[in-house]
């Protein structure tokens, strides 16, 4: 009776936020899918026909579909191993005591604080090929005997997009890792020191272990960001074919040529391909989103 | 009598319509490449001070295949948000569903008044979507001093420019200017590349990717000779930067004194001999060579015009807006200020207009031999042929295509759209 009661004051709680949810997540979703099923035209929607699965043969049999997907799985593998691996030392440093750790822990936030769009745009210009000062100081130091062209070359533009993701993103993965090495208790590093324990041997068998879930959610976190990824190539690159992400093949059938349709069920498409990405790391790390109880 | 009557009525309307619109708000979005904003700004100031209304621009991005894409978004959405919309010549086959029909806002003489071929481009089924308020056609730039000093010519066909680009580019590179590029054009995937193809096509008579009677024509030996060569430009004569340069970046590369030649719109001269421009004085303008022998002097037809929204709250004044920001007073102040090519015959006989600009009055033969995008056909499948083509050529310009297969390919992709009736 009483757990009946507590579950139905729950759902009430709830309905607000469900209510939100259905109406700017849910509604949108389903228009979109409805959208995908038919040959949508975003210059007259007047004479819109259902044409079943048609748009999702098309997107199927189109190469530079796959060549995207392609693109944006390399980019948000290799984003988000440098981001871990870069989190992960970083937050080790700031867990550390030491005089202006609250400073600097601030200033580590600073380019998760800039918005997407903003730090692309100052990257683009670092990196411009005649006036830009990452030439300037590989050239300076004889690193490189010609300029290179970063965002257009296209064998540097996806190095060069992962370079402005991972300075940008490794904050929100260095916080999230640091708030749960806080969490960790003192005693088993008091007892891992009295074994002698070195500290390499500590970290892989102590640290590592006690902050797998967390660093998994974290992980889960940011594939999801990067595998939906637009701003930073739409900014940064020269749409061309090579580094089109998905989101951008959407965007380019989208409204670039209008084939509302067509653009609807990449768009579809790239959300079950994130879902369907998220079920199976799910499954795979066997990680427990709820908090251990302990 | 007559005519006298009719300026009598149309003076008649004008009162009327300021009379009815003045202390209203009207939104204009009017581009965003040089001085386009303020230049914008101080007409539409003078128009708002004269009638009583007030003006807001809104800013858009320099790339005009974005600001299309946004427009879209908005007319899509049935959006009263903005009331003037600077459209491109080649957008009017795409956007007529969603502008006022301003053939009876104008008189006759009003209209006589501008190149017909530009009012014709403007006109979709007898509807008149925009009024025209400066034209464009491609130019090159060059650095007369930099020629001067190597002892070199201007190039009279595009292989002369390469090769004088190149020589230039290595000899001030082996002086210590390592910046220093030979050629920069606009390379990136957009409308941009759309009109640097059908140039370097045109230039080797290569035709003009879908002929005038709609037959799709980009599979010929000339062009995919145009597009090689320009293809051997990039990361040679032309850094390989210019894949990702719109008009804006690649005049950032010119103004900074260091390309020495540059292809872009006449825009960029009032930029390069502004007080404080590095190359002040430094520079030549010219139109664009010949592809060789037997090819042909052009320039890619350009320009801009203004459209007043369907979906407009306050289109009285917004028409009035327009029509004054496309006078000719309006047009010579800012053929004078901003090098924008005036739309009204007249003003090139204008001889302040010549003098600040001395390379307009030879403009005119540009205009006469240019090549016109295929957006009269093709109308509203005008951008999708246009994506395709600048994705295709961009393949090729990064090396990772051969143009002989991928206009091979691109016909195919054309001739598919034609099939299915779209135009």
């Amino acid at each position: 009776m009483d757990a009946r009661r507590r579950a139905r004051s729950a759902w009430l709680f709830l309905a607000p936020s469900l209510a939100v949810l259905a109406l700017v997540a849910g509604w949108p979703l389903l228009r979109t899918f409805w959208f995908s099923l038919t040959d949508a035209d975003l210059g007259g929607m007047e004479e819109t026909r259902f044409v079943g699965l048609e748009n999702y043969r098309e997107l199927f049999s189109d190469w530079l579909w796959w060549l995207s997907v392609w693109t944006t799985f390399r980019f948000a593998i290799i984003s988000v191993l440098l981001e871990t691996a870069l989190g992960l030392g970083i937050a080790m440093v700031l867990h550390a005591r030491f005089a202006g750790r609250g400073v600097l822990r601030a200033a580590v936030l600073i380019p998760w604080a800039i918005p997407t769009v903003v730090s692309a745009r100052m990257w683009g210009w670092m990196f411009n090929d005649v006036y830009g000062v990452v030439n300037e100081i590989l050239l300076k130091l004889g690193i490189i005997q010609d300029a290179l062209a970063w965002t257009a070359d296209p064998r540097l533009a996806l190095p060069a997009v992962i370079a402005v993701d991972v300075w940008k993103t490794t904050p929100f993965m260095t916080l999230l890792i640091l708030a749960a090495l806080q969490t960790l208790p003192d005693d088993v590093y008091e007892a891992a020191q009295i074994d002698g324990a070195r500290p390499l041997r500590v970290f892989f068998r102590i640290t590592l272990p006690l902050i797998r879930g967390p660093l998994m959610v974290a992980v889960i976190f940011r594939m999801l960001d990067a595998l939906r990824v637009f701003d930073v190539f739409y900014v940064l690159t020269s749409n061309s074919n090579e580094t089109l992400p998905m989101a951008g093949y959407a965007r380019r059938k989208m409204f670039e040529l209008q084939e509302l349709g067509a653009g609807a069920a990449a768009a579809s498409t790239l959300f079950a391909i994130i879902a369907l990405f998220t079920a199976v790391y799910l499954v795979a790390a066997r990680v427990r989103v709820e908090p251990e109880a302990t | 009598m007559k005519r006298a009557l009719l300026a009598c009525i149309a003076g008649a309307a004008l009162a009327a319509a300021g009379g009815a619109s003045a202390g209203v708000e009207v939104v204009i979005a009017c581009g965003s490449q040089g001085d386009d904003q303020s230049a914008c700004q101080a007409g539409a100031e003078a128009w708002a001070k004269s009638t009583g209304n007030t003006v807001r621009l809104v800013a858009v991005p320099t790339d005009s295949s974005q600001q299309l894409t946004q427009y879209q978004q908005l007319f899509a959405a049935r959006s009263s948000d903005v009331d003037v919309f600077r459209l491109d010549i080649v957008w009017p086959g795409m956007v007529a569903g969603h502008m006022v029909d301003l053939r009876p806002h104008v008189t006759d003489e009003e209209l006589g008044r501008h190149f017909a071929p530009i009012v014709k481009a403007l006109t979709v089924d007898g509807k008149l979507v925009a009024l025209p308020w400066f034209t464009d056609a491609g130019l090159l730039y060059y650095r007369k001093d930099l020629l001067e000093k190597y002892g070199l010519n201007r190039p009279l066909s595009w292989p002369d420019l390469a090769e004088a680009a190149k020589a230039i580019q290595d000899r001030e590179r082996a002086a210590g200017n390592r910046r220093m590029v030979g050629f920069v054009f606009q390379g990136k995937a957009y409308e941009g590349l759309t009109c640097n193809a059908l140039e370097w096509i045109d230039a080797f008579n290569g035709g003009t990717v879908v002929a005038d009677d709609g037959t799709v024509t980009v599979d010929n030996p000339r062009a995919v000779a145009a597009i090689d060569f320009a293809a051997s430009l990039v990361g040679n004569a032309a850094p390989m930067g210019v894949l990702n340069y719109d008009e804006e970046a690649s005049r950032g590369a010119f103004q900074s004194g260091n390309a020495v030649f540059m292809r872009n719109w006449p825009y960029a001269w009032a930029k390069a001999q502004a007080a404080d421009s590095l190359i002040k004085d430094k520079v030549g303008v010219m139109s664009l060579p010949p592809g060789g022998p037997g090819g042909k002097s052009t320039g890619t037809l350009g320009g801009w015009n203004l459209g007043v929204s369907r979906y407009s709250t306050k289109q009285e004044a917004a028409i009035s807006l327009v029509k004054y920001l496309t006078g000719p007073e309006e047009q010579k102040r800012r053929a004078i200020a901003y090098a924008a090519n005036p739309t009204i015959r007249s003003l090139y006989q204008d001889p302040d207009v010549l003098k600040a600009n001395p390379f307009m009055g030879r403009l005119e033969e540009t205009f006469l031999n240019g090549v016109a995008r295929p957006s009269k056909k093709t109308g509203r499948m005008y951008n999708r042929v246009s994506a395709e083509l600048q994705t295709a050529v961009h393949g090729v310009l990064a090396g990772s295509e051969k143009a002989g297969p991928m206009l091979h390919a691109l016909a195919g992709k054309l001739e598919k759209m034609r099939r299915a009736g779209k135009w």
